[in-house]
């Protein structure tokens, strides 16, 4: 059983590659495309960096949080709160305590700091509740999800409740956003390549050979849970200041399985598969939508049907599990090496074997 | 009665068995003997129709059983008393030992079996309403084996029945299995403890990483040099 | 009112709370007992059966019928999704099974939410009247719906154990979650025995959702989703994977959500819930195995 990736440095030809490749994207989309496909595009990548920091967690270090959309409302909340005009607080927040009713924040700024909240409550709740494994952990931080949204709907003062919170400054662009996404993939990138990462995952692979080895599961997987939390709340962060309106509800549950669908159709350990995963089931999803609203196929048309799109993905999701169940990516990332080398072999490096697991003998 | 051609089963890209073969006849008591890791317990999980083999085919009484779920197995008279006893804790002795009887519904003739078993292992009938898992370590293999017997299986297998138990347990044990055999039962026995396996048998095959590497009667296995020197610390 | 009086009808709210928790977390402890599969369809059963009760009433079939064939309903759905969703992925890592039920959850509830809309509907037609009556007693009020939900469920509870010690299928099942291999080695099958536990612990939830859109009066399609994290607590609290734990922890959350409402200040009321899954974090670091599990460490 050998841990996955191979403690192979970012190599440098291929990531400047990829990044000019991204740019050259990001322009792009800028200059000509239309204002629908231009959200669709920030939206997607907002999604990615949720996806990706859910899968430092639940991908690599096999602790499958299910309440991460937690910390996406408290980067939301956070930072909208700060950015927020002081006529608008005044309007909405009436009862902001003195020394925040009187702060209007830059948008990096605000950023940061909901990062920042987020990470501290993430070491909070996480150094307990990482000596947990499987259903314990999931279990558990789906009760941390019911206690954000419990805070969220009460602390009027701060929240709105369950009302709508709106007027938040539509600050995130398309550069924001793939900054956020390119320091995203780069970091847990990094860290999966670390020695830290070699930990996490052959702690994932087997863990009590894990800990016989002395790695120190504790540690590698905290620190796993904070940064994924510090960058979802980033990644709220950028959603809030997009959609410039949003509720309680938006940070439950339908989010919640949607992050999940992408996640494990793009493969759990996979940041490739990551991608690839979001923008398949984000295109799905637009479809879909559309479809909602009723469409006419020839003389027939189609009634709209709410909650269709969820079903469709839900079903979707069991197939691709019941079929593959590591997703489309499973374990293996794209050999950008071999794309991108000019000599057309691939590095010995860059040839990646899917490992299998043994499986369990099963009935 | 069974018959392994050459039947292979891996664990994702662990080969535990590599093509083996063998064969037990009616009556017989073979054994198959051989180290640590050598895919014994493979080969009976395999009959047991717990794991299916990649390759290969298990035949009993003429029909190829390969791809039949353990339940079915076990209905064609196949039953095993595994590695590590897998006794209910939390269930009865009594509970236990009925959940061995199956699907059986002839009254009379469980209870003469259920009489037979208690005859076998009498402390069982002391224990009838203990729960399984406050038995010692011998007790619970007793149990494990008189649930194997209450089916009245055919076949009979026995997978390292002497594992962690104290001399006289396993003494006990192998006594057991010799009065089954004397009752025309035909078993067969994986064991590490080579030297008294030999010693129970009729005919025995040596298990070594997947592969058969001897076989032929017990009297001359015993007296093998290879045999020896390895399993029997000559 | 004094204090022996108001312990009083507090104890009763919350032996009947605890009994709808009870009745849920069985099906779940059941099914997780077998197939280490946390069901979160497991409360969307009970809301199948309340709109299965709703729409059969207008066919002015009686009360008991009505309710056997609502049980019915939810048997043959747990079942389904059993046979459909669960059993392909079978022997998968935990969280795949974790997932799947949550999509199945998710498939439920919004085929509910498409065909018969959101908006939550009365269940005052289903229930008779002379539910909402209540009994005064020594200056203790009881009302009817809270003497019949404890008493239906230690009806069940009755029912349950002879099932389980009585039955073939029922010590079957205990000896399934015991150890699967040596079940399947004594030659259980284990595709019978995971449908019927599929069957009987949908219709505990059946009863549960009944009882609980009595005392609630409205249904919607959402409403199987906090019923049944509680269920979870309280599973988690008395220890997942045994039937008896499932139900000590359903009578401890039970109490300890009538109680701390009780003694929380009226502003941090609303926030009942969230001290109700701060305990369940509490119980998770401290006794993760819950009050009736062994201490050990989960064993792989």
């Amino acid at each position: 059983m050998k841990a996955q990736a191979s403690s192979r440095p970012l190599r440098l030809l291929p990531s400047l590659t990829l990044l000019a490749l991204l740019l050259a994207f990001v322009l792009l989309v800028n200059a000509s495309a239309s204002p629908y496909i231009a959200r669709i595009v920030v939206l997607t990548g907002i999604s990615i960096i949720l996806v990706v920091s859910l899968n430092l967690s639940n991908g690599f270090t096999g602790v499958f949080s299910l309440g991460h959309v937690g910390f996406m409302a408290i980067g939301a909340y956070v930072s909208s709160i700060l950015t927020l005009t002081l006529e608008t607080k005044a309007q909405n927040l009436p009862d902001l305590p003195g020394w925040l009713a009187h702060v209007q924040m830059g948008f990096l700024p605000a950023m940061l700091i909901g990062g920042l909240v987020a990470a501290v409550i993430a070491v909070l709740i996480g150094i307990p509740l990482m000596r947990l494994s499987g259903h314990y952990v999931s279990v558990a931080t789906l009760g941390f999800l019911v206690i954000v949204r419990i805070v969220l709907v009460n602390w009027t003062r701060f929240t709105r409740g369950a009302r709508t919170f709106s007027g938040v400054p539509a600050y995130t662009t398309i550069w924001w956003v793939y900054g956020w996404l390119a320091i995203t993939i780069y970091t847990v990138w990094r860290i999966v390549h670390s020695p830290y990462g070699r930990a996490m995952l052959a702690v994932r692979e087997n863990e009590i050979a894990a800990q016989a080895v002395g790695v120190n599961v504790l540690r590698s997987r905290i620190l796993a849970f904070v940064v994924s939390g510090f960058l979802t709340a980033i990644a709220g962060a950028l959603w809030a200041h997009k959609v410039t309106s949003f509720s309680p509800g938006s940070f439950y549950f339908t989010q919640t399985f949607n992050i999940i669908i992408m996640l494990v159709v793009g493969g759990m350990g996979s940041i490739s598969g990551s991608v690839l995963g979001t923008v398949l089931v984000t295109l799905l999803s637009e479809l879909l939508r559309n479809a909602e609203l009723g469409i006419h196929i020839g003389p027939v048309q189609i009634p709209p049907l709410y909650g269709l799109a969820q079903i469709i993905l839900a079903v979707a999701f069991v197939l691709v599990v019941v079929f593959s169940r590591k997703g489309l990516m499973g374990d293996r990332e794209i050999d950008w090496g071999r794309l991108v080398s000019f000599r057309g072999k691939g590095t010995a490096e860059g040839r990646n074997e899917g490992q299998g697991r043994p499986d369990q003998p099963q009935d | 009665m069974l018959e392994l051609e050459d039947v292979s089963v891996s664990y994702g890209s662990i080969r535990a068995l590599r093509g083996i073969s063998l064969s037990v006849r009616e009556g017989e008591l073979v054994t198959l003997i051989g180290s640590n890791g050598a895919g014994k317990s493979t080969c009976l999980l395999a009959i047991s129709g717990v794991l299916h083999p990649q390759q290969g085919r298990i035949i009993h009484k003429g029909q190829d059983i390969t791809r039949l779920s353990p339940f079915e197995v076990v209905r064609r008279g196949i039953s095993q008393a595994p590695e590590g006893r897998h006794i209910f804790a939390r269930l009865s002795v009594e509970e236990n030992l009925m959940l061995g009887a199956g699907q059986r519904t002839d009254k009379a003739g469980l209870e003469k079996d259920r009489r037979w078993v208690y005859d076998l292992f009498p402390v069982l009938r002391d224990r009838l309403s203990q729960a399984a898992g406050t038995l010692s370590g011998g007790e619970q293999q007793m149990l494990a084996m008189g649930r194997a017997l209450m089916s009245r299986p055919k076949l009979l297998l026995l997978d390292e029945p002497s594992l962690g138990l104290a001399p006289l347990m396993v003494e006990t044990i192998f006594d057991v299995t010799r009065k089954v055999r004397a009752e025309g039962g035909t078993i067969l026995l994986v064991e590490q403890n080579a030297r008294q396996a030999l010693e129970v048998a009729d005919r025995g095959y040596v298990l070594e990483t997947g592969q058969i590497i001897l076989e032929g009667d017990a009297t001359s296995l015993k007296n093998d040099a290879g045999v020896e020197k390895a399993y029997l610390g000559g | 009112m004094p204090i022996l009086q108001y312990l009083a009808q507090q104890t009763i709210n919350a032996l009947s709370l605890g009994s709808i928790y009870a009745l849920v977390a069985i099906g779940l402890a059941m099914v997780f007992g077998i197939l280490r599969l946390i069901n979160f369809a497991h409360g969307d059963l009970m809301m199948v059966a309340c709109y299965a009760a709703f729409f059969l009433v207008s066919t002015g079939i009686g009360f008991m019928p009505l309710i056997v064939v609502t049980l019915f309903a939810a048997a043959l759905l747990g079942m389904l999704t059993e046979r459909v969703a669960y059993r392909p992925v079978r022997g998968a890592p935990d969280v795949v099974m974790l997932l799947t039920s949550l999509a199945v959850s998710i498939f439920i509830e919004n085929v509910f939410i498409m065909v018969v809309s959101p908006v939550p509907r009365s269940f005052r037609s289903v229930t008779p009247a002379s539910l909402d009556s209540v009994h005064v007693w020594a200056g203790v009020s009881i009302s009817t719906i809270n003497i019949l939900t404890v008493g239906v469920t230690a009806a069940l509870f009755v029912l349950l154990l002879l099932f389980v010690t009585r039955t073939r299928v029922g010590v079957a099942m205990r000896a399934v979650s015991e150890d699967l291999l040596g079940a399947k080695l004594v030659g259980i099958n284990l595709n019978r025995v995971i449908l019927a536990a599929f069957a009987v612990g949908s219709a505990m939830a059946g009863v549960a959702g009944i009882l609980w859109a009595a005392r609630l009066g409205k249904i919607d399609p959402l409403m199987g989703f906090i019923p049944l994290l509680k269920a979870f607590v309280a599973a988690v609290i008395g220890g997942f994977g045994s039937l008896g734990g499932a139900v000590l922890g359903a009578y401890v959350l039970g109490f300890a959500e009538i109680f701390i409402i009780g003694f929380l200040p009226p502003e941090l009321s609303s926030y009942r819930d969230a001290f109700v899954f701060l305990l369940l974090i509490f119980v998770l670091l401290v006794r993760p195995n819950g009050i009736l599990g062994s201490t050990e460490r989960e064993k792989v």
